[in-house]
């Protein structure tokens, strides 16, 4: 006799009309899809390799221009004008350059709602489950096929559930915790299974910390990391979307592959060292590393409280000598945000340099490639080597206010030092 | 389907910046160009060991990190008809299928560099024939194999104008 079921199975059940179970494989309709122009091919290319013709739902779909925005190359900018033109015949919506990156943009516009099934063409995608949604990355085949049939093929996935308890004290972020978490998992600890969050924790973390949460899911192998919804999610969609929606929970006896307690209260600001997302250690551990970039943005933590908080920490403060601060606003409705209440003039004062909203220097593109022997703390979510565009540098993964405190020292620095 | 090719090993946790790094995204559309580039920042040795034919063999998690379908487009540009691993990150299993490029999940804890192996698809069977072993591997999904016999995803489409999944 099946039990109950969880959110990832609710989700997939509904969309294929099936009793869909995890392990099954089904047939289903997402709600919502998205491609960037990170990736050669585009899916456009890949649309056309599978002999697409039109888009089956112009109206479920973006495309965003956010991983080389503005472009670096003549062949970058003949990409972005072949998705300008594309989106132009297709009838489908377009985020030019400097709207910012794919999950924030697509999530800010009110494109993702509770409930849906979503995928994107970035590894990230598992961010906007955040929003109670079952989101996920594909290469751009997929992404192809369900434009054309406006369907794809799912398999099922098992549920790791994570029991968010406690309260996040001074200086520690939810980058902190799910950063320790990602070391509990490991890199493949949750192959092809959903991150479920929930919890009397959630309630003292914001929007922009849950995006935070799921957007590391993927680090651990997970296929997506999906949030309850709450009042803190209703608020946030309001005047985002008109789209009608209902909030997903698991059922009480659901058949989950494990269960783990995240204890905020526990948290410390915690380091991923070189050479992977996984290889974390307390900041403890390693303060005192120089450091010569130090970056805050990306699909990880780009958002104005975390813009904000780097502020609190650099008002009144210099970054250090020898060190630059690269600031990239995850979007341009954070850039817009952060100019009216002062947190763009508190970084600039204290010698911060902005680069557009998108992805930055993350992907090692442009905008911020290390040098030779070179050590970078950012706020992103991935550090393999080579990763920044430079397989010479050491790359550090941290919290907003690790990076700013590092900023403002010149070495890596525990963020409750320079707190009052 | 029946392959057979020498062993080319790689270790765990081989992510797709390690496949294909990703300062090299804007090179993409060119991959004839980028495959002395493969596995770089991993095994930089790698890329000139490989003859067409070769079969990929590595430990857990192949593939994890960025969604680059590249990743797997590139190592069949090098010639290498299969990847053989202990486990494969989602994205990468799913590129791998739609590019034609068959993903063996299978016990390679035995295989050593220039093992001669032959897989057979159908069967669920690799035999090892420089050690002579016989491993068996759980057959792959219906759907996986209907596109891998259709030489991948565009040639599934071209061939049935959508998905066929029976």
């Amino acid at each position: 006799m099946p039990g109950g079921k969880t959110i990832a199975e609710k989700i997939l059940s509904r969309k294929s009309g099936t009793d869909a179970r995890a392990g099954q494989i089904v047939l289903a309709e997402p709600d919502f899809l998205f491609a960037h122009d990170g990736n050669r091919p585009l899916a456009i290319e890949a649309f056309a390799e599978l002999r697409g013709r039109t888009v089956k739902h112009p109206e479920r779909m973006a495309l965003v221009i956010d991983h080389a925005s503005p472009p670096p190359t003549a062949a970058v900018a003949a990409l972005h004008v072949a998705m300008r033109t594309f989106a132009r015949a297709q009838g489908i919506r377009l985020y030019d350059v400097g709207s910012g990156v794919c999950h924030l943009v697509v999530t800010e516009h009110g494109h993702i709602v509770p409930g849906t099934l979503v995928m994107g063409s970035d590894s990230h995608t598992c961010t906007e489950g955040a929003l109670n949604c079952l989101a996920a990355g594909y290469g751009v085949s997929d992404i192809a096929a369900a434009m054309i049939s406006g369907q794809q093929w799912f398999r099922v996935p098992q549920t790791i559930r994570i029991e968010v308890t406690g309260r996040l004290r001074p200086g520690v972020f939810a980058k902190d915790a799910i950063l320790a978490l990602v070391a509990e998992l490991g890199p493949d600890g949750a192959v092809y299974m959903v991150l479920e969050f929930r919890g009397e924790g959630l309630a003292g973390l914001g929007m922009e910390e849950r995006f935070t949460l799921a957007n590391l899911a993927i680090e651990t192998g997970a296929k997506a990391g999906i949030v309850e919804a709450d009042g803190v999610t209703a608020a946030w969609l309001q005047g985002r979307t008109v789209t009608p929606w209902t909030a997903v929970v698991s059922d009480p006896d659901a058949d989950f592959a494990r269960r783990i307690v995240m204890d905020l209260d526990l948290v410390e600001p915690m380091v991923s060292c070189p050479d992977a997302p996984t290889n974390v250690r307390p900041i403890t551990a390693v303060a005192g590393t120089p450091v010569h970039q130090a970056v805050i943005g990306t699909c990880t933590n780009g958002r104005l409280s975390d813009l904000q908080e780097a502020a609190r920490i650099l008002a009144g403060r210099r970054v250090a000598s020898g060190t630059r601060l690269l600031v990239v606003p995850g979007s341009r409705e954070v850039f817009e945000a952060a100019a009216r209440d002062g947190t763009v003039s508190a970084l600039l004062a204290a010698g911060a340099t902005f680069v557009p909203p998108g992805c930055g220097p993350c992907a090692g593109v442009h905008a911020g490639v290390p040098g030779p022997g070179e050590t970078v703390v950012t706020s992103a979510n991935r550090n393999f080597k080579g990763r920044m565009g430079n397989p010479q540098a050491a790359i550090y993964l941290a919290s907003p206010a690790v990076v700013a405190a590092s900023a403002v020292t010149g070495v890596l620095t525990d963020p409750r030092t320079l707190l009052e | 389907m029946v392959i057979q090719g020498c062993a080319r090993r790689l270790g765990d946790n081989i992510n797709t910046d390690y496949i294909i790094a990703s300062r090299y995204k804007t090179r993409m559309a060119d991959l004839a160009s980028l495959t002395p580039h493969l596995f770089e920042d991993a095994d930089p040795g790698l890329a000139a060991r490989i003859r067409p034919g070769d079969l990929l063999v590595a430990g857990r998690n192949f593939g994890g990190g960025s969604s680059r379908e590249t990743a797997a487009r590139l190592i069949l540009q090098a010639g290498l008809r299969a990847v053989l691993a202990l486990s494969f990150s989602r994205i990468f299993f799913r590129n791998a299928i739609n590019v034609g490029l068959p993903a063996i999940e299978c016990d390679t804890t035995g295989m050593a560099e220039d093992d001669v192996l032959v897989v057979d698809l159908a069967a669920g069977r690799i035999e090892n024939r420089t050690r002579g072993r016989i491993l068996p591997f759980a057959p792959l999904p219906a759907v996986v194999r209907e596109i891998l016999q259709d030489g991948g995803l565009a040639a599934h489409f071209q061939r049935h104008g959508g998905f066929r999944i029976t």
